[in-house]
């Protein structure tokens, strides 16, 4: 009894005096440059966690490399389970504590805009934030913020110009998600469809994360005579409206998916490969089950590079390459601090990416920033499903109100 | 019978736990501040939840639920209305204490395992409540409300985060004297005949339904103020940040740090604010596993709590040293009771 209780003592006090000594000591001089970031290991957006682990991976590749022209990177990786209270304090122990030199890839929409403000005011760099919405790229308010995937308005916008390109008469029926993300989609068609243009969108349909279902909705829009569906969904909607489309006896000449709800496991096998078929979405990386880029050198490297570090993580999992592309992009930011890795500084190469290509990327398209433009993918292909595959076509678009 | 007050040792101890908990933001980073913000509003809500489930014996596990209309109701009336934010948290707590005696109005026919079944409902179902589209206008939706951090009053000599941390202690101080006296008297020995011995207690005129609900109310008053408070400490509230596992993390905390204990609200605080933390530097690969062990580990050696083991503890040392005037009577009335949950409530 003694003994538990002497040992039931020791657990408490290190249970209280704990955090506060994990990671007081500081970094003295700079040894080794030190990225922080926050990643949703356990909770409802856990599947997303391999892309962190990926980079952990990554990182030691490059510091057995040698590192950075000699200087070792130190990627301190937290979890904050999707919970942005947790962001916040995983954050800010990253920031004045840890005094890391810059955030990198920290994942989901909400999670960033609670620390949005904070890491601005403190001014650390906040590098490729792993969401799609508009609002990273917005360096007049926020110059520390930086998107990376392609934004859902830039998205919407492809979309719009690919309409108006090959079927200027078309009547669209646009079915989206009731939050940012499915408005930003919409706003980038919007922008573009504008003026008397407008009217080529003749019927909206919203459904609620909640919903059961979205099979009302599409009995909506098939009723405005639409020729043309827009699906601003996530995977299991996306999955629904599909094969709902398909199953109404309505077969709109085109049917666009965005990325988000375009993924072969996800959706198109749920709703059936074959109801899916001649389903057009963009796409800006190579992915890794298509047969297409099987023996292409970038790829090759890749699965060498799973194998090698990352054995555990899935090889079919779209997010390790995504993954895999982040973390190249900023490897380039810090070979081209040239060995001043001051805040400032990454900040300054951060907006400083010119024409970069990563071979994971599709051929064409380059990773591009500026002073007064902190989104580096603004450019994408179009991509049709041909009952098998993603088959792209056409030339790499880019955003814009055409 | 005599209420039972302070000893002398015991007014030392809390003189010097203040002296302590106003000396500690001066000598810590302001992020480690920041962390025992937050871990003051939780024992604010582990007290609420406290009242609730160890005082009565009624098990919620959805008290998530009330800390996030607490927060909301902080960030709406910030957001939305301009209020000042010091001025919302009495509201947070009015809005939630109405919310929490309309919910255990009819709760009171549901028992143990069935009303810890009903609160479970209500905690996961607030997430999706607050992305309803007809009160987006208000809640923000899944984007939530950012709100902006309070500057502390002209001419004191505190940051932002010391600041906030003086406010909450300030609300801790009054809740935490407001409950010491609610439960040390007749209202806390009605609550405990409630849970001990529901029957026995209406036979000697206890009210249990008026108690009953009214315990929810002032449960969930608690946990809203706790909620307001942690959400001005975050600047943020969206549905993600009060997803089911907080309610689960409200009740570990309150059996960690003891049942019907209120000292014990503190300890569960910092149990559920650091030990996440510590498993997770302790193992990359698996801190909920470590989390895990931590739990079972201190169910095993702590079994009523870490307030009961100091209390144990204590008695022993007082024991040795041939003092054992330990106070016997009024045991139900006490800070620091330890009364079993009974049969049907353990559950």
């Amino acid at each position: 009894m003694n003994t538990n209780r002497r040992k039931t003592l020791v657990i408490g006090a290190a249970a209280l005096t704990g955090p506060f000594f994990i990671g007081s000591a500081r970094a003295q001089g700079k040894k080794e440059i030190k990225l922080g970031q926050t990643m949703p290991y356990s909770g409802p957006a856990s599947a997303y966690g391999t892309i962190g682990k990926l980079h952990q991976a990554y990182f030691k590749k490059i510091n057995d490399e040698g590192g950075i022209n000699g200087t070792k990177v130190n990627l301190i990786s937290l979890d904050d389970g999707y919970s942005p209270p947790k962001t916040v304090e995983q954050v800010r122990k990253l920031v004045e504590q840890d005094e890391v030199d810059a955030l990198f890839q920290t994942l989901g929409t909400p999670s960033n805009t609670a620390i949005h403000k904070y890491v601005n005011a403190k001014k650390v760099p906040h590098l490729f934030v792993a969401t799609g919405a508009t609002k990273w790229n917005d360096p007049k308010n926020y110059p520390w913020t930086f998107g990376f995937n392609l934004a859902y308005q830039t998205e919407g916008e492809i979309y719009a110009k690919y309409i108006l390109k090959n079927r200027p008469n078309a009547k669209i029926a646009v079915l989206y998600q009731n939050d940012d993300y499915g408005k930003d989609v919409l706003a980038g068609l919007e922008n573009v469809l504008k003026g008397d243009k407008a009217k080529m969108i003749v019927a909206k349909a919203t459904y609620e994360v909640t919903d059961a279902t979205v099979d009302s909705q599409i009995l909506t829009l098939k009723a405005s005579g639409a020729d043309t569906m827009f699906n601003i969904c996530t995977p299991k909607f996306s999955a629904q409206a599909i094969r709902r489309v398909y199953d109404s006896g309505w077969r709109p000449p085109l049917h666009i998916v965005n990325n988000v709800g375009a993924s072969v496991g996800s959706v198109l096998i749920p709703a059936g490969l074959e109801k899916s078929e001649g389903i057009i979405t963009v796409q800006y990386y190579k992915d890794e089950s298509d047969p297409v880029w099987k023996d292409d050198r970038a790829m090759l490297e890749w699965r060498g590079f799973m194998g090698k570090f990352y054995p555990d993580g899935n090889v079919n999992d779209a997010s390790n390459v995504y993954g895999y592309i982040t973390a190249q992009v900023m490897t380039q930011v810090l070979r081209q601090c040239n060995g001043n890795f001051s805040r400032d500084n990454i900040k300054k190469q951060a907006e400083s990416l010119k024409d970069w290509k990563s071979g994971l990327l599709l051929p064409g398209i380059t990773v591009n920033t500026s002073a007064t433009d902190h989104g580096p993918i603004d450019q994408a292909q179009l991509s049709k499903w041909d009952g098998k595959k993603w088959v792209l076509f056409g030339d790499v678009l880019g955003g814009g109100a055409a | 019978m005599v209420k039972p007050t302070l000893t002398p040792t015991q007014i030392g101890g809390m003189l010097l736990l203040a002296a302590l908990a106003c000396i500690l933001p001066f000598v810590l980073s302001n992020y480690q501040v920041f962390q025992l913000t937050m871990a003051l509003s939780y024992a604010i809500a582990l007290l609420g939840l406290n009242m609730l489930t160890g005082y009565n014996g009624q098990i919620s596990l959805g008290h998530g639920a009330f800390f996030a209309i607490g927060a909301y109701t902080a960030a709406i009336l910030m957001d939305k209305a301009n209020w000042p934010y010091w001025a919302t948290i009495p509201v947070a707590g009015l809005v939630c204490l109405l919310a929490g005696f309309l919910f255990g109005l009819p709760a009171l026919r549901l028992e143990g395992l069935y009303l810890a079944l009903a609160t479970f409902a209500l905690g996961v179902a607030m997430p999706q409540i607050l992305k309803y589209k007809g009160i987006e206008h208000w809640t923000g939706g899944s984007m939530g409300v950012v709100i902006l951090k309070p500057e502390p009053p002209a001419g004191l000599p505190l940051n932002q985060d010391q600041w906030l941390y003086f406010f909450t202690l300030f609300w801790v101080v009054v809740l935490f004297v407001a409950a010491w006296n609610i439960l040390r008297g007749r209202v806390g020995r009605a609550l405990v005949a409630i849970r001990d011995h529901p029957i026995a207690a209406e036979t000697m005129g206890i009210n249990t339904a008026i108690y009953k609900s009214l315990t929810f109310g002032v449960s969930a008053l608690y946990t809203g103020i706790a909620g307001a408070l942690a959400a001005i400490g975050v600047q943020f509230a969206s549905p993600d940040s009060f997803n089911v596992f907080l309610s689960l993390s409200l009740l570990v905390g309150v059996v960690v740090g003891g049942l019907a204990s209120i000292s014990g609200a503190f300890y569960g605080a910092l149990f559920i604010q650091f030990v996440p933390n510590v498993a997770d530097h302790i193992s990359k690969a698996a801190p909920w596993a470590i989390y895990g062990v931590i739990l079972i580990a201190i169910m095993y050696l702590m079994p009523s709590g870490v307030a009961g083991l100091l209390r144990r503890a204590r008695a022993r040392f007082a024991g040795k040293a041939g003092n054992r005037v330990v106070a016997p009577a009024a045991p139900a009335a006490r800070d620091d009771v330890q009364l079993p949950i009974s049969g049907k409530e353990a559950g």
